[in-house]
């Protein structure tokens, strides 16, 4: 099952992490770890009319945390930032490949998703509180 | 093969989990300082309470409430006898070592610790040795020291003595693992306590991992407080021990408060009860503190000097085995006098986690993570680590397969 778990896109994300670093003047900077490995992601959003118009992930982790939230910059690049609280954690672990995950190992797959789901939160409850309740309730954190 | 003169083959058909096979692997388990296994004379004591004298104890006076009673305070017994403590009311059972720190935190700390006191802690402590120490300080204006550690996980022991030294009035507690679960380190804790008792300060031991592996002697240690954890030594889960001397217990006030703790209650006032008792508030844990009167005949039976030696056998044979692979990192002390049987290492640049997933496919239990000492990790300059750490019951063979399986992850990643 390891390697299942270590196939070659999940090494290359690792290796070579795609939209990895910061982005001066963010819109939204937020941090998040996982207590139980260590794992640490922040992501920095640049929004332009709702849009996620740059997104970049710093942190540092195990394997599957950090190809995860690679990943994951991919997907949301140039996508409505509210795109955000309708990604399922299930769509995620389908876009890594790694659907068989157990418990302990599956919070470093979404820990990325969390983090951009509280950026989504928070940018918006700098200028509209009720949307960003509204948000936070629809985005299913966890 | 005997990996020493433990008789491994023998003691291993007293665990069942040992005999498991997943995938038709054998499991090989290498996490022994987070919780060992438990022998089925363990098992079968608990089960035996639970199946013919379930009573709760202290109170009622028919026979099977007495059986337990019995059972419970023989356990009391045979904790005093183990660590050689004066008396049994120097030992209170709580849930773990962790509730034993608190305990003392909370109730020796909050009438002993004052504005501007200090409290000696290492870089190596575990959460449970910083946190509530940490909460009592803010609560009372006082300060935390951390004593250094150098590259090898030991402490310097003339940073101590010049704190001593220069603080002698405002030093109020020196708490210290005396082995470092991250590391393995043994600290020289009766040095240490020397030194602190020549300037009258008391001494806490977290004796989490150097219960289980080490011979303990309070007596002649003589340090003020000693905590550690059944589940750590072939006990059950659910059971934590504080030492403590009984004249600092006496003064202390209880922690938990409820039945069993008391004397007489009235409504305005409440006597409390004798020690132990005072710190052992509502029904406790009856059936695992039964339960582990087993563990402690059974490392008995082994004897702690046996033990120890095949750990440290063991302990040689890993690292060496490890020291041939050009691309791994081990933590801690290289001398084997100065060591548990616990190894922390790094491979590569693999992510612990992620090597523990590859071991995993090869049943292979170890440990990765910052092991709840995070202050230590921020000091080795790591996020995390792997860990395998020994018991009683691993042999040379689970360290071959070990090591075969690091060769895979080298493999797999590229190194």
């Amino acid at each position: 099952m390891s390697d299942d778990i270590y196939r070659e896109i999940i090494l290359d994300h690792y290796r070579n992490p795609r939209n990895k670093g910061k982005i001066d003047n963010a819109d939204v900077v937020i941090h998040d770890s996982n207590p139980l490995c260590g794992d640490q992601i922040d992501i920095y959003l640049k929004v332009v009319e709702g849009q996620i118009k740059d997104i970049k992930f710093d942190g540092k982790g195990c394997a599957i945390s950090q190809a995860s939230a690679s990943m994951l910059t991919e997907m949301v690049m140039d996508k409505p930032l509210t795109t955000a609280k309708d990604i399922s954690k299930d769509e995620v672990l389908e876009n890594i490949g790694l659907t068989n995950l157990g418990p302990a190992r599956i919070k470093c797959a979404l820990l990325s998703l969390k983090v951009l789901k509280m950026g989504m939160v928070k940018y918006y409850s700098d200028k509209e509180p009720t949307t960003a309740e509204k948000m936070e309730k629809d985005s299913n954190l966890f | 093969m005997q990996s020493s003169e433990l008789e491994t083959n023998k003691i291993r058909n007293d665990f069942p989990i040992l005999t498991r096979k997943i995938n038709g692997k054998p499991f090989v388990y290498l996490d022994n300082a987070s919780t060992t296994q438990k022998p089925l004379s363990v098992i079968n004591k608990i089960v035996n309470y639970y199946s013919f004298y379930n009573s709760n104890i202290h109170r009622a006076v028919y026979d099977i409430a007495e059986e337990a009673t019995h059972a419970y305070e023989l356990t009391r017994q045979k904790v005093c006898k183990f660590i050689n403590a004066n008396s049994p009311q120097e030992i209170i059972f709580t849930r773990n070592a962790t509730e034993a720190i608190n305990l003392v935190s909370y109730s020796w700390g909050r009438k002993n610790i004052q504005k501007g006191d200090l409290i000696i802690l290492s870089e190596q402590e575990h959460h449970s040795n910083i946190v509530p120490w940490q909460i009592l300080a803010k609560e009372k204006n006082a300060k935390i020291k951390y004593l250094k550690i150098d590259e090898t996980g030991n402490l310097n022991l003339n940073e101590l003595e010049a704190y001593l030294n220069s603080n002698n009035n405002n030093i109020k507690l020196i708490s210290l693992c005396h082995m470092s679960n991250a590391l393995g380190n043994i600290i020289p804790i009766d040095k240490i306590i020397n030194m602190a008792h020549a300037y009258g300060i008391p001494v806490f031991v977290d004796g989490a991992q150097s219960v289980p592996h080490l011979t303990t002697d309070v007596n002649s240690l003589d340090c003020e407080f000693l905590a550690f954890s059944a589940h750590k030594m072939l006990g059950p889960t659910g059971v934590g021990i504080l030492y403590g001397k009984k004249n600092i217990l006496e003064e202390m006030d209880p922690f938990i408060c409820g039945g069993d703790m008391i004397k007489e209650v009235h409504k305005e006032k409440t006597l409390f009860n004798d020690l132990p008792y005072k710190f052992e508030a509502g029904t406790p844990n009856i059936a695992d503190v039964i339960g582990f009167s087993s563990a402690l005949d059974y490392l008995n039976e082994i004897g702690m000097d046996n033990i120890r030696n095949h750990e440290i056998e063991l302990t040689k044979y890993a690292l060496e085995k490890m020291s041939e692979l050009k691309q791994i990192k081990v933590y801690g002390d290289v001398n084997l006098q100065n060591r548990g049987g616990i190894i922390s290492f790094n491979l590569g640049d693999i992510h612990p986690h992620d090597l523990a997933t590859i071991l995993n496919e090869d049943c292979i239990a170890i440990r990765s993570g910052h092991h709840c000492a995070q202050v230590l990790m921020e000091k080795l300059e790591v996020s995390a680590t792997s860990r395998v750490s020994f018991y009683i019951y691993n042999t040379k063979e689970e360290i071959n397969i070990f090591i075969n399986a690091l060769g895979k992850a080298i493999k797999l990643f590229q190194l």
